[in-house]
């Protein structure tokens, strides 16, 4: 279906396909295997200009929103969602910064971050706080110039090779929801230390470790935007952040869908290809209708979010959602169609159904994304 | 330093196909591509400009369709593209053409250093870059696998050898060609992109270039085609038939005295 | 330039479907001549209604055609070896200088060379010219230019043929541009034409599947270079006499710009595949290194070596060495077993005189199997386990 894009939204596209091909496609298997971080390829990523497609021009960017990085993360995604979530990630992390970072602090950090020479990562996650996200333990407190955190981030993406990295902390324990704020701790900071990485089903090739901050001290111009608005701009980031998350989705179940019926049409059975058996036309159409679906909606929110509108909860939720069901659905359905081979680690298809599950449990659960649009219709239908 | 990379436009090889009817070759959907030895000599002379500055001229020799190798080039780090075209160039053998590379080439200045792909995946001669060393009165060496240091006055190369390499060290100006083991090319940036869209490709004629109507085109080719054909397939095959277990077997009756 | 003479032309369509190059197709009944075209005479050649013609560049022989003589062999000398393609194209060219009725004489640079000159006349030379000094130990571009260029204006040869060695495929190019020579690179065949003494030059042409034969009528010497194992070299014959010319220069003849810092020899012995009887080659189709190592079982089994199409090594899947082709080796084996390779003429030009070629492909209409002897249509992951596992039997049994 044609999508109308722009001719500059035609070269990120093209752009992001040939990384995907010449650099992630021969590279995947063997990192999902060894359990490495793709620093090379994001390396790569990084000289394409990739990294700086939603960073403002002022600040050496290219000045794109939400649809841009959407249709970059898709076909980095075809390739790897290990290597797309790192990317995916680093934007994350700097989110805040854009959001509710002074121009000063913009200065500081954007730059570099557009030349990729500096990638970014969200700390929100704790052991005790993943969906409820305001049970956060970790506390900033002020002493003079400084700010000094305590608490241990868990599960943070890009953790130990990002190099600036947003942290969610309690700066006032008692007030509640304004009782949080952002600060940025940079690699190399005193009392910043990372844990031992961890070893997952799937986006094998993006690097999750824990944050150790102990009596961490950073100089008082850290904190993002102002105290206390910190779970205001978590939402916020969160908001336009999920289109990326499931245009994801998009990117990996396209990768299956063109394996399977690439290999439906090659695999002879009963003297005929088996893609000439309903059975497998069937579900050959039923992924692409859903993944075109899904497409059709994870561009829609992402144009919607650009426009700045008052409100964006629930198509952003809704596209996160339906595309990662979505994803999950079709990487299965992808093993199935390839059969024994499918199950085979020679064969791609049962890497992206084992990468397809985190889509669904990360950036906010697919429940805690159904709770949102359920509070967003009430709320809708009150007006 | 002012670099120079020489760059052809050729038909992709893995898409070109006989036509089992006319035995030709089938041309359709066959892409044109930037020959990808010269794809890593452009990468070669982005890297030096990176290390010591100056400017990477993109140079092509072919019919107008070519300028879209020189915006490829630009987008893959190129500063301008430079293409060299005109119909009294057709039939041009090695020998004309390294001539008119040369000619387009001193039009356009000095050059401390011309890089060229070891040879075009079409023509498969490798003839055209020492050729041109030549006519520039440049040292040169064919076959590099990598430039191990370079400054303004000489480069020191590893360059191929059937028993392995030897390293040379040439003085400046100098040109090379190179083999694909000298680097990984980076994939074209987006900035690239949208400058190699705005970018304005100077084309030069052969009165552009001075050159002389006798050693261009067919005139100036030593080298003439008497004919093509098609080789002849050779004579008494078998081809086995029936299920795999079945034509390896008849395949082991024949092969007796090999085993 | 190409001319249609639109009279003539009756817009037929037959030098559109025979152009190797799509340069030029029939609009409004009229064949128009496109930007591609190359001035091969193809279409010339094929068009009935005689409509189309070259138009003739008025170009006279820049040299004096009767004043070159002779049929010289560039013979590399390398570490105190001769490359064995020097003695490979001093067969051939006993061949051309018995019909051309003239000398043949085989030119050795290097440093100590003199004990090769018994080899060479061996081999088929009736001269040898010597050219002895230190400064040629080592191969330089600048150095082995001059030299050649000198000797082959003072004693100019009608033809000059050299290995298309790493150092031939450098060395040679430069000297056909100072010479203005014609030079045709990677030959299959080499023959004199009788009309008129002309040396033919074919080669694989055109990046297809095609041939060209190639002439120079219009300058000297006539260049050509062919890679090792095309030609054949004569049987050594110590009884043929010859003449040995030690040749003179003025020392600064010998002056380089170019350095050499080091020789690094490769110690990857394991590929010479030209040197193996029997070789099982992968294509496209052997789709990764697991499908070389099910064909190195089978080449194990057969008790030779595993070769490949350029396919298979630009995909990484085994080794430069192993490569044959026009961008790669020519191997010349008793037995080549060619397993998933379409048999594009870049490839069969490094195998095509294999003496028995099996093709094990999964498409029949694959050019292969026109240079195979034994052809075999399936999967090779079925059909190569399965020879592999017959073979073994048969051993045991």
């Amino acid at each position: 279906m044609d999508y109308f894009l722009t001719e500059e939204q035609q070269m990120i596209v093209e752009t992001a396909w040939e990384i995907t091909r010449e650099k992630i496609i021969p590279q995947r298997a063997e990192l999902d295997e060894k359990n490495e971080f793709a620093t090379s390829i994001l390396e790569d990523i990084a000289r394409a200009d990739l990294f700086g497609i939603f960073i403002p021009e002022e600040y050496g960017g290219f000045g794109g929103g939400c649809f841009e990085i959407v249709l970059a993360l898709e076909q980095l995604a075809r390739g790897c969602v290990g290597v797309a979530t790192s990317f995916a990630a680093s934007a994350l992390g700097i989110f805040p910064v854009l959001i509710a970072g002074s121009s000063e602090m913009k200065e500081k950090y954007l730059p570099d971050i557009a030349e990729g020479k500096r990638w970014a990562a969200f700390g929100l996650t704790e052991a005790n706080a993943g969906s409820d996200a305001s049970g956060i333990q970790t506390t900033a407190v002020e002493d003079g110039d400084f700010w000094v955190l305590n608490g241990t981030k868990q599960w943070i993406t890009n953790g130990g090779e990002a190099h600036v990295y947003t942290i969610v902390a309690l700066t006032d324990p008692q007030k509640g929801a304004r009782g949080a704020s952002i600060f940025v701790v940079e690699d190399g900071d005193p009392g910043f230390s990372y844990g031992k990485k961890e070893d997952k089903m799937g986006i094998r090739s993006s690097a999750t470790r824990e944050l150790i901050l102990r009596d961490c001290r950073i100089p008082k111009d850290r904190m993002v935007g102002r105290r206390g608005t910190g779970f205001i701009t978590v939402m916020k980031t969160l908001d336009i952040s999920r289109p990326g998350i499931a245009s994801l989705g998009v990117g990996l179940a396209q990768a299956a869908l063109d394996e399977a019926v690439t290999y439906a049409k090659q695999r002879v059975q009963f003297g005929k290809p088996i893609i000439s058996f309903q059975a497998i036309q069937h579900m050959l159409a039923d992924m692409a209708t859903e993944l075109e679906a899904a497409r059709a909606l994870v561009y829609g929110a992402a144009r919607h979010i650009d426009a700045h509108p008052k409100q964006m909860s629930k198509v952003s939720s809704m596209c996160k959602v339906f595309a990662t069901d979505m994803a999950m659905k079709v990487t299965t359905d992808a093993v199935q169609v390839l059969g024994g081979y499918g199950y085979m680690k020679e064969y791609p298809v049962e890497k992206m159904m084992r990468d397809a599950k985190i889509l669904q449990i990360y950036e906010g659960t697919n429940q805690i994304q159904r709770n949102v649009i359920g509070q967003e219709l009430n709320k809708e239908y009150s007006r | 330093m002012e670099i120079l990379v020489c760059i052809k436009q050729v038909p992709d090889a893995k898409d070109v196909r006989l036509d089992p009817e006319t035995n030709t070759l089938a041309r359709e959907g066959v892409q044109s591509i930037m020959n990808p030895y010269d794809r890593h000599a452009l990468e070669e002379g982005v890297r030096i400009r990176e290390q010591l500055g100056g400017q990477v001229t993109a140079l092509s020799m072919g019919p107008p369709q070519a300028e879209e190798v020189l915006r490829e080039a630009i987008a893959c780090g190129a500063d301008r593209g430079v293409l060299v075209s005109d119909r009294a160039f057709a039939g041009s053998d090695t020998w004309a053409t390294s001539y008119t590379l040369a000619m387009a080439a001193r039009t356009l200045g000095t050059f401390d250093l011309v890089l060229c792909g070891k040879q075009a995946i079409d023509g498969d001669t490798a003839q055209v870059g020492p050729g041109l060393a030549c006519r520039l009165n440049m040292s040169y060496a064919t076959c590099v696998q990598k430039t191990r240091e370079v400054d303004k006055e000489a480069i020191v190369v590893e360059r191929m050898m059937d028993d392995g390499y030897d390293v040379l060290r040439l003085p400046l100006p100098a040109l090379l060609t190179v083999v694909k083991d000298i680097n990984e090319p980076r994939v074209p940036s987006l900035k690239g992109k949208m400058k190699a869209k705005k970018a304005r490709i100077t084309t030069l004629s052969a009165d552009d270039i001075g050159a002389v109507p006798e050693h261009i085109g067919l005139a100036g080719s030593p080298t003439q085609v008497v004919k093509v054909f098609t080789p002849k397939p050779r004579g008494d095959r078998m081809i086995f038939s029936g299920t795999a277990e079945e034509q390896v077997e008849q395949l082991l009756e024949q092969l007796e005295p090999y085993l | 330039m190409l001319i249609v003479d639109e009279e003539k032309c009756i817009g037929c369509g037959v030098c559109e479907a025979n152009c190797s190059f799509g340069a030029i197709s029939v609009v409004d009944g009229i064949a128009v001549v496109g930007d591609g075209c190359t001035l091969c005479g193809s279409c010339v050649d094929t068009c009935e209604p005689e409509a189309l013609h070259i138009e003739a560049t008025g170009k006279t022989a820049t040299v004096d055609l009767d004043e070159w003589s002779g049929i010289w062999v560039i013979v590399e000398f390398r570490h105190g070896t001769v490359a064995p393609v020097g003695f490979e194209l001093l067969g051939v060219g006993r061949q051309l200088a018995d019909q051309r009725g003239v000398p043949l004489s085989g030119i050795i640079l290097g440093d100590r060379v003199a004990e090769t000159a018994g080899d060479l006349i061996a081999a088929g030379a009736d001269q040898v010219y010597l050219v002895e000094h230190p400064e040629l130990a080592q191969y330089r571009e600048d150095v082995y230019g001059r030299v050649l260029e000198r000797l082959i204006r003072e004693h100019k040869p009608e033809v000059v043929l050299a290995g298309a060695t790493a150092i031939g495929r450098s060395l040679i190019p430069q000297v056909a541009t100072v010479l203005g020579a014609g030079l045709t690179a990677d030959c299959t065949q080499l023959a004199i034409r009788e009309e008129d003494g002309m040396l033919l030059q074919t080669r694989p042409a055109f990046g297809g599947n095609i041939m060209a034969t190639i002439e120079c009528p219009f300058s000297r010497p006539q260049m050509a270079t062919v890679r090792p194992r095309v030609m054949a070299p004569l049987p050594r014959d110590a009884g043929r006499s010859g003449e040995v010319i030690r040749v003179e220069l003025p020392e600064d003849i010998y002056q380089s710009r170019v350095e050499v810092l080091e020789n690094v020899i490769s110690d990857q012995d394991d590929v010479n595949i030209q040197e193996q009887e029997i070789l099982v080659a992968g294509g496209r189709g052997t789709d990764g290194e697991k499908g070389f190592a099910m064909l190195r079982e089978l080449a194990e089994e057969l008790g030779g070596g595993v070769a490949a199409s350029r396919a298979a090594v630009d995909s990484g899947w085994i080794s430069y060495p192993h490569q044959v082709g026009q961008t790669g080796k020519t191997v010349c084996p008793k037995l080549y077993v060619a397993c998933g390779i379409s048999g594009a003429i870049q490839h069969a030009v490094g195998m095509q005189s294999a003496e028995t070629v099996v093709a094990i492909n999964r498409d029949p209409a694959a050019p292969i199997y026109d240079i195979a002897t034994y052809g075999l249509v399936g999967d090779l992951f079925e059909i190569v386990p399965l020879l592999t596992r017959k073979l073994r039997e048969k051993k045991t049994s």
